[in-house]
């Protein structure tokens, strides 16, 4: 993060002295060399510190952990919802193809590929809080506050699991197992739940870890536009004032947690599919 | 002689391709209104972006202080030249929508095109190669696609300045190791088909191999891979804009726009509309297109309906 621009330019004051921006330089450490900057840097965020803020004088790691439970809060909201929603809408439509259901599940589907998150914020905002005045827009006060940034950060997560589940339960339906289990006199609503529905949640597990990293990543906008007090809110903040460094530290964190999580979703997948296991 | 009699013996080369594959198409063309809505829809926008200068009734940043914050022509205050209004400067909505296809539209194809000649370079190097290089490649493409790709793509966009060349080439390093894995899995899997043992075994240079035999058969995944990828460039880039961190913001691009409508989100409403209408409207064509490729190109990848 240290290829543009100097931030020196941006801290000191206008008419500071030669001498004065020297000194700033010093005291940062942007004087030393790079590689010895860069190797300082790694050292010390192995040993969880990621430097400070240029703009707020506080440590990086501090100003993170302040913001991340109402990230957290945010991002676990939107991803119950598309679950609640996915989960039974793309069974539904896997398991009768053409019905309205479907055609609903398909909708979503498609609407979580082509619409936005940040511009389905917007328009949430003019509907339901503009025209209806149903939701507060702005805040985090209360449990109605969280809701039209849930619903916002939550359709393109929802999309990709509806989508993957129909087709999961339209490949599960074609099983021999399933005939066998047919052909046993079983009723239809308990081969859908006992049989389809364990079957095709499987490869939901790794979309869901996969898709509470993007979560972390597009909270950045619906934070923003909401004005979320979260980790998204900070990382805008931090690069519309330059603040390199705390840039930097956010970017490394969600990157660490994005790569534990994928680390936790193997582990997951391994522990419910004995099938991957064998390989 | 005996090189081209091998080329003879692989049933997917791209003449015989075709041949199948464009009967089906217009087949599947007629047949699907969903196909045929994607590509009026694309062909809307690629047109819209190439006679910008022609339909726009207005340029791009010009407008009067006079008829600046004006509604839709249909609303009370509006004026009847400006169809969708105004912005806070008096420029013309509907001039800016279509002039900023052409920046979705240039990032979104040029930087699939990058990342595709980047992606396949890597990715047929890892798969035929293999050894140490294949384990190179691969730990270098496992890791960026470990990072959620928002973050790596605001990391390098911070470093870089805004221009459109510069969005062009973060998008396109930055989604180069989606092309590699796939056409490293797909070299992987084409290595040890019969017409392809056969060509090194009668001493085929390896990149007329690489050029055509595995080249062609990666066409169908390739196409229909880049489609989606475009409508992906299309959505990031505007969510870039947003951010301030795209191209320069008096460059009338729909992410742009819509990061200066949020600011008048609430009473002028219409300057945030339509832009997000367009990106929404040309990722819904550029995907119901990439469906028809996928049927088309790719048999194994057919639809589960």
């Amino acid at each position: 993060m240290r290829l543009t621009g100097d931030p020196v330019g941006l801290m000191v004051a206008r008419n500071a002295t030669p001498e004065q921006r020297e000194a700033f330089r010093v005291a940062h450490g942007f004087d030393r060399p790079l590689a010895e900057q860069f190797l300082g840097y790694l050292g010390n965020a192995l040993g969880g510190d990621l430097g400070k803020s240029l703009r707020l004088h506080l440590p990086n790691t501090e100003l993170i952990m302040q913001r991340l439970p109402a990230t957290m809060e945010l991002a676990l909201a939107a991803l119950a919802l598309s679950l609640l929603i996915a989960v039974p809408l793309g069974i539904v439509s896997g398991v009768f193809p053409g019905s309205p259901l479907d055609l609903l599940a398909r909708l979503i589907g498609l609407a979580g590929q082509t619409i936005p998150s940040f511009w389905l914020a917007m328009i949430l905002i003019l509907v339901f809080a503009v025209n209806l005045r149903l939701f507060p827009t702005f805040g985090r006060d209360s449990p109605q506050h969280l809701v039209l940034p849930a619903v916002a950060l939550s359709v393109a997560g929802m999309g990709q699991m509806v989508r993957l589940l129909r087709s999961a339960v339209l490949e599960v339906c074609r099983e021999n197992y399933i005939r066998t289990a047919r052909a046993k006199g079983l009723s239809e609503v308990v081969i859908t739940l006992r049989h389809v529905t364990p079957n095709a949640l499987i490869p939901l597990v790794s979309v869901v870890g996969v898709n509470f990293t993007y979560m972390l990543g597009g909270s950045v906008y619906i934070e923003t536009i909401f004005a979320w007090p979260g980790l998204g809110t900070l990382l805008n903040d931090a690069i519309n004032d330059s603040d390199f460094p705390l840039v930097q530290a956010i970017t490394i964190f969600i990157a660490a947690f994005a790569i534990g999580l994928n680390l936790l979703t193997d582990i997951a997948y391994d522990l419910i599919d004995p099938r991957a296991r064998q390989r | 002689m005996l090189v081209r009699f091998i080329d003879a013996l692989d049933p997917r080369q791209p003449r015989s391709r075709l041949r199948v594959a464009l009967p089906y198409g217009v087949h599947r063309l007629l047949h699907d209104p969903g196909a045929l809505l994607g590509l009026v829809l694309v062909s809307m926008v690629l047109l819209t972006a190439l006679f910008a200068d022609q339909l726009a009734p207005y340029g791009p940043t010009e407008g009067s202080l006079l008829d600046a914050k004006r509604p839709e022509a249909w609303q009370e205050q509006g004026l009847p030249g400006h169809v969708l209004g105004t912005d806070q400067l008096g420029q013309d909505i509907l001039s800016r929508v279509i002039y900023g296809a052409r920046v979705s539209l240039a990032v979104g194809f040029f930087g699939v095109l990058l990342a595709s000649a980047i992606g396949v370079t890597l990715g047929m190097s890892a798969g035929y190669l293999g050894g140490r290089v294949d384990e190179a490649i691969t730990a270098v493409v496992n890791l960026l696609l470990s990072f959620p790709y928002l973050v790596l793509v605001i990391i390098v966009a911070t470093v870089f300045g805004r221009n459109l060349l510069n969005v062009i080439i973060i998008f396109g390093v930055t989604d180069a190791p989606v092309f590699a894995r796939l056409v490293r899995g797909e070299v992987l899997r084409l290595r040890n088909v019969d017409f392809v043992v056969a060509a090194v075994g009668l001493g085929v240079p390896t990149w007329r191999i690489l050029l055509r035999h595995l080249l062609p058969n990666l066409v169908g995944p390739l196409v229909t891979l880049m489609t989606f990828e475009m409508s992906a460039m299309i959505f990031y880039e505007a969510g870039l804009s947003f951010l301030g961190l795209s191209v320069p913001p008096e460059v009338p691009s729909w992410g742009n726009m819509l990061a200066l409508g949020r600011k008048f989100l609430y009473i002028f409403p219409w300057m945030s509309i339509y832009p997000g209408l367009a990106i929404s409207l040309t990722a819904f064509g550029v995907n119901l297109l990439g469906d028809w490729l996928r049927d088309v190109l790719d048999p194994r990848l057919r639809r589960a309906d």
